[in-house]
């Protein structure tokens, strides 16, 4: 009886202590590692769209509530105006869920750029998605209000060849960032007064 | 006490140098020496976990029950194994993206729960540290040897450094997994021929 007692008291304490602990620095580092994610994740995808601007659009970014979920935007300062923001979108591709930056500007409402952040498309084939910039800059111009589809089903974009189902999840995703920009366009002109 | 504190740190680095001399661990160490900027961060993420681990274990030795010292010692080496993952995380990112689902697997790694069970628990704090520092120390400069002659062959490269000149074909039979099995054997082949003579 004794030691089944001492047992069970050794692993509940132990098992605590290090319940504890972990979620001790689970706390300290969860700011750390956004950052980090964000860098080396999306970084990439975010700077490319607003290159040349004033501001580091990583550290200048602000939270507004969609709905239930929070949407993270960065902002690019060009010529001492903050007036582009970049946020992300996702769509369906090949194999599985493809997330888009895309960059707007918000006084005209047209795209300044989209990148590719996280895929799992084919390499080679879907993946030139990100890496062939000819098929973002298609998207650079246009007004972001609407529906965004490949010319094939009577829309604005060529798909990339051999990867259809990529370029269409991808013109899904501008579509439904679209959708996110008119509805969050009050709430977005009014932080980013703030900026100014 | 048997073997001096010095000895107890030496016989890691060659005596029962790991995976070489202990073949255990060998999943990591066929899947992340690649690259010897992989096997190093591997290194450094096992020398922690086992130091922090022997150490732990032989604080608690007293304590623990022996019927449920393997489960303790799980919760000790996952502890000190999520710790790492963490950190490696908030701080070099690139490198956690790289080792990905290898560092929660240190948790398994019979390198920890062997050196708890056969060393830790039955030894004191400055000896179980001597161990552990030595044996994680061997097992990273095992895995960086092993990863410093896959990645020359395999990519021509050394730490991300062209070695061969642009013209270099790469072998790419040592950068998969055969080519790791083929190189460690014959590496194991080379200590145990070193070791009889």
């Amino acid at each position: 009886m004794r030691e089944m007692l001492k047992m069970i008291i050794v692993l509940t304490a132990l098992c605590s202590f290090s319940g504890g602990l972990l979620a001790a620095l689970r706390n300290e580092t969860m700011e750390k590692i956004e950052n980090q994610q964000l860098e080396f994740v999306k970084g990439p995808a975010i700077r490319n769209i607003l290159k040349g601007s004033a501001n580091d659009p990583i550290a200048d970014r602000f939270k507004i509530k969609d709905g239930e979920t929070e949407k993270s935007f960065f902002v690019g300062k060009f010529d001492g105006k903050a007036e582009t923001v970049v946020f992300e979108s996702t769509g369906k591709g090949f194999g599985g869920d493809i997330g888009l930056m895309v960059g707007v500007n918000v006084a005209d409402d047209k795209i300044v750029g989209v990148g590719v952040t996280t895929h799992s498309e084919t390499p080679g084939i879907g993946s030139r998605a990100q890496t062939d910039p000819r098929f973002a800059a298609q998207f650079k111009g246009l007004s972001l209000t609407g529906d965004f589809k490949v010319k094939n089903d009577g829309g604005q974009v060529d798909a990339i060849s051999g990867a259809t189902v990529t370029s269409k999840g991808i013109a899904v995703a501008v579509t439904e960032a679209a959708k996110t920009y008119t509805s969050l366009k009050p709430q977005l002109a009014e932080k980013l007064k703030g900026f100014k | 006490m048997a073997k001096s504190v010095t000895q107890e740190f030496t016989k890691g680095l060659w005596a029962e140098i790991p995976p070489f001399r202990l073949v255990l661990g060998l999943c990591p160490v066929l899947a992340v020496t690649k690259s010897v900027e992989n096997a190093i961060g591997m290194g450094v993420a096992v020398i922690f976990v086992l130091v922090g681990s022997n150490v732990l274990v032989s604080m608690l030795r007293k304590i623990i029950p022996s019927k449920v010292r393997i489960a303790c010692f799980i919760i000790v080496v996952a502890t000190f194994v999520t710790v790492v993952e963490l950190l490696m995380q908030a701080y070099t990112y690139p490198l956690f993206l790289k080792l990905g689902i290898f560092i929660p697997l240190i948790v398994v790694n019979c390198i920890l729960l062997g050196r708890a069970e056969a060393f830790a628990y039955k030894n004191g704090i400055i000896s179980s540290f001597a161990d552990g520092l030595g044996l994680g120390i061997g097992f990273t400069m095992s895995l960086t040897a092993l990863a410093a002659i896959r990645e020359v062959f395999g990519s021509g490269t050394f730490y991300g450094n062209q070695v061969f000149g642009p013209d270099f074909q790469p072998f790419n039979f040592m950068v998969e997994a055969p080519g790791a099995f083929v190189c460690l054997g014959l590496m194991l082949c080379v200590m145990n021929s070193i070791g009889k003579k």
